[in-house]
């Protein structure tokens, strides 16, 4: 039994820990209040080499397991959830559908772009009218001709849908044999995306609706099998509930910190507010929280990277962990009282930050049935 | 074109740092890290390096215990091999000692040019690079802010109280970049992965034919005698704003002579 990262993985923690420190934190409370994507950022992220990090180096990724993916998120998510999403989403739900089930083509077109940051892409799975019930998809694609499909449709709450660098979205429609994704590049026409939503937290991560009305593309924009889209992108959310896992751990650290910090220069009734155990348990609720979702993230990414199973692993951490994550974010704004409601207070954005984490990528319950039908339930 | 960049392994200006009670010199085991200051250093050279379409940037250090990490770093951001110094007798080497193990460590490898911080940020005396151009018999150029080549000789914006000079130097020759000249790369995972295996040849005194009296507290001419702590700053000057608080602001900056 070993719980030693490499040290090669210790010095990239170390090197995405200063990235976040210098370039995020300082501005952190700017692209919150303003609700501002940070491009810059982005590109910086980009040339570091954090999007094609899990991908082949003839990709131009880093060839490294999905691990080393998860360090990076977590040193994100310790100073900003929406810079840590918009990079899981990249990897998760942008690269990794064309990785594990495009064309060598598709391959050879998109990933060296989305690896280098150049530009993200979009995975387009729900609808207005539906997303734990994924494989229910009202989008249509119709064949029209020898080679040409036209698809019409609407996604809903789609990450990085929006930005100045979408080069495409991968979208699951109906066809006569079944739920089958397609790849709509940017600029494709009738593909439109709608302004932006106003969300409760993650405002410097990019969400919009985007509506396809008479789409034209041609077969070779099937992404996988047709009529497999909707057992693909099963695959593909495994993989991405070990990376929110990963963000709420780094999420629940950055709670325990902030309230570490806070209760020992607070004073109230002569005395720092740490010394009084209903703000000191909570503090140390939040440490137990981390050492227990480290290992649960951890422990999934260590299956997924030995080659097995891992489903109910991911499951379990997405779970636990995103419960945890709004547990910790409650308790830290506690403990921050008047001031945690305060919008500029670090906690406050966490505690808005934390909620999508029981919600996307599967809600609660969806964890919960997958763990159920695991039980034979 | 070759570069050698002096990259200086220092204890972690993030935890405390303690000084010996005897030499007053500050006590330097355990992990040590690139100071950052010799960051931009290393950024500029691979910047030059590439824009000459060509070369190699090598790193020279001198550290205690064959320490390495720091020089991974750097090695992480594209370096492309590293020569260390290191041995026992170089404990209590003043500046110039340091010196003369670096330009010895430099000529081990053929180079173009050579590049340091200005000063390094756990000793501040900021005169080991003329002392390495001066053993070396190389042109020095200070305080460099910005470094162009132009075939044989580099163009050199030098940093000055009022502005800056444009110098031309032949190359080879020493330069000190200032801090914040370049923005230094943040080492990629391929980065850190590629300097595990990058060479770092580990050298002791007598490799470079120096003898312990040279070096060392044995050879060093420069000793710290004393030690004091640094004056609290004094509080501030509030001047309460009526309508008028800049004319107030105006004079107190005229008394010092700064407008
Ligand atoms: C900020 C943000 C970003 C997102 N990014 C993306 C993206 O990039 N791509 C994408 O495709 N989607 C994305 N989503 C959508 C997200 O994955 C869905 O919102 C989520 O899967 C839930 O689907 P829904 O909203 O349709 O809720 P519904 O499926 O309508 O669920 C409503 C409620 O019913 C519960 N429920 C449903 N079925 C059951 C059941 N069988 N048993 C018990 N309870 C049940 C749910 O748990 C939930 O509480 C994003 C959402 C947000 C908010």
């Amino acid at each position: 039994m070993d719980f030693e990262l490499s040290q090669e993985q210790e010095s990239f923690r170390k090197v995405v820990a200063d990235f976040a420190e210098s370039e995020i934190r300082p501005y952190v409370a700017k692209w919150d209040e303003e609700k501002i994507f940070p491009l810059d950022v982005v590109k910086k992220m980009g040339e570091m080499g954090l999007f094609g990090l899990i991908f082949p180096e003839e990709y131009g990724g880093s060839g490294a397991d999905f691990t080393t993916l998860c360090i990076a998120i977590e040193e994100l998510a310790k100073v900003d959830s929406s810079v840590a999403i918009t990079l899981s989403a990249g990897v998760g739900l942008g690269a990794s559908p064309i990785y594990h089930f495009g064309s060598d083509e598709q391959k050879a077109t998109w990933l060296p772009k989305l690896c280098s940051g150049e530009i993200l892409g979009a995975f387009g799975l729900t609808e207005p009218d539906g997303g734990s019930d994924a494989g229910s998809t009202t989008t249509k694609a119709e064949k029209v001709g020898e080679d040409e499909w036209l698809i019409n449709g609407a996604k809903a709450y789609i990450t990085n849908s929006g930005t100045e660098i979408t080069g495409f979205i991968v979208v699951t429609a109906d066809t006569e044999e079944g739920v089958t994704a397609f790849l709509v590049p940017y600029g494709t026409p009738g593909l439109v995306v709608e302004p932006p939503y106003r969300k409760i937290g993650w405002h410097a991560s990019d969400t919009h609706g985007v509506v396809l009305q008479d789409v034209r593309v041609t077969s070779d924009s099937i992404v996988g099998t047709i009529g497999k889209g909707f057992a693909q992108f099963l695959a593909t959310l495994d993989e991405g509930r070990i990376a929110i896992a990963a963000l709420a751990l780094g999420l629940i650290q950055g709670c325990r910190d902030e309230s570490v910090s806070y209760a020992q220069s607070r004073h109230a009734f002569g005395g720092p507010i740490g010394r009084y155990q209903g703000v000191s348990f909570k503090c140390a609720d939040m440490d137990v929280d981390v050492e227990v979702v480290r290992n649960l993230v951890y422990k999934a990414a260590w299956l997924r990277d030995s080659g097995r199973p891992f489903k109910r692993e991911a499951a379990i951490a997405k779970l636990y962990s995103s419960e945890a994550a709004m547990r910790a974010a409650k308790d830290a704004v506690q403990i921050f009282g008047g001031a945690g409601y305060m919008d500029e207070t670090p906690v406050a954005r966490y505690y808005r930050d934390a909620k999508i984490l029981e919600i996307g990528e599967g809600t609660s319950e969806v964890q919960r049935v997958v763990l159920s039908r695991m039980l034979g339930l | 074109m070759n570069i050698a960049v002096c990259v200086k392994q220092i204890p972690d200006p993030a935890a405390p740092g303690r000084l010996d009670p005897n030499t007053f010199n500050l006590v330097r085991e355990g992990k040590l890290v690139m100071d950052d200051s010799d960051s931009y250093g290393v950024e500029m050279a691979l910047q030059l390096v590439d824009r000459a379409g060509g070369g190699e940037v090598t790193l020279i250090s001198m550290a205690p215990n064959g320490e390495t990490s720091g020089l991974r770093t750097a090695l992480a951001m594209g370096a492309a091999k590293a020569v260390l110094v290191s041995d026992p007798a170089l404990g209590g080497s003043d500046a110039l000692s340091t010196a003369k193990v670096l330009a010895a460590a430099i000529l081990r490898n053929p180079f173009d040019m050579v590049i340091t911080a200005t000063e390094s940020t756990d000793g501040y005396t900021g005169t080991v690079p003329v002392q390495i151009a001066e053993i070396l018999g190389l042109p020095a150029v200070s305080f460099a802010k910005k470094v162009t080549l132009d075939g044989n000789k580099a163009m050199i914006e030098r940093q000055s109280e009022s502005g800056y000079d444009e110098v031309a130097c032949e190359l080879p020759a020493v330069v000190s970049v200032t801090a914040g000249v370049v923005e230094p790369r943040y080492p990629s995972f391929k980065g850190i992965m590629a300097a595990k295996s990058k060479p770092i040849e580990t050298l002791s005194l007598s490799d470079l034919g120096l003898s312990a009296d040279q070096v060392g507290a044995a050879g060093a001419r420069e000793a710290i005698v004393s030690l004091r702590k640094a004056e609290a700053r004094q509080a501030g000057q509030i001047i309460e704003d009526d309508g008028e608080a800049f004319a107030k602001i105006i004079e107190y900056l005229e008394q010092l002579k700064v407008v």
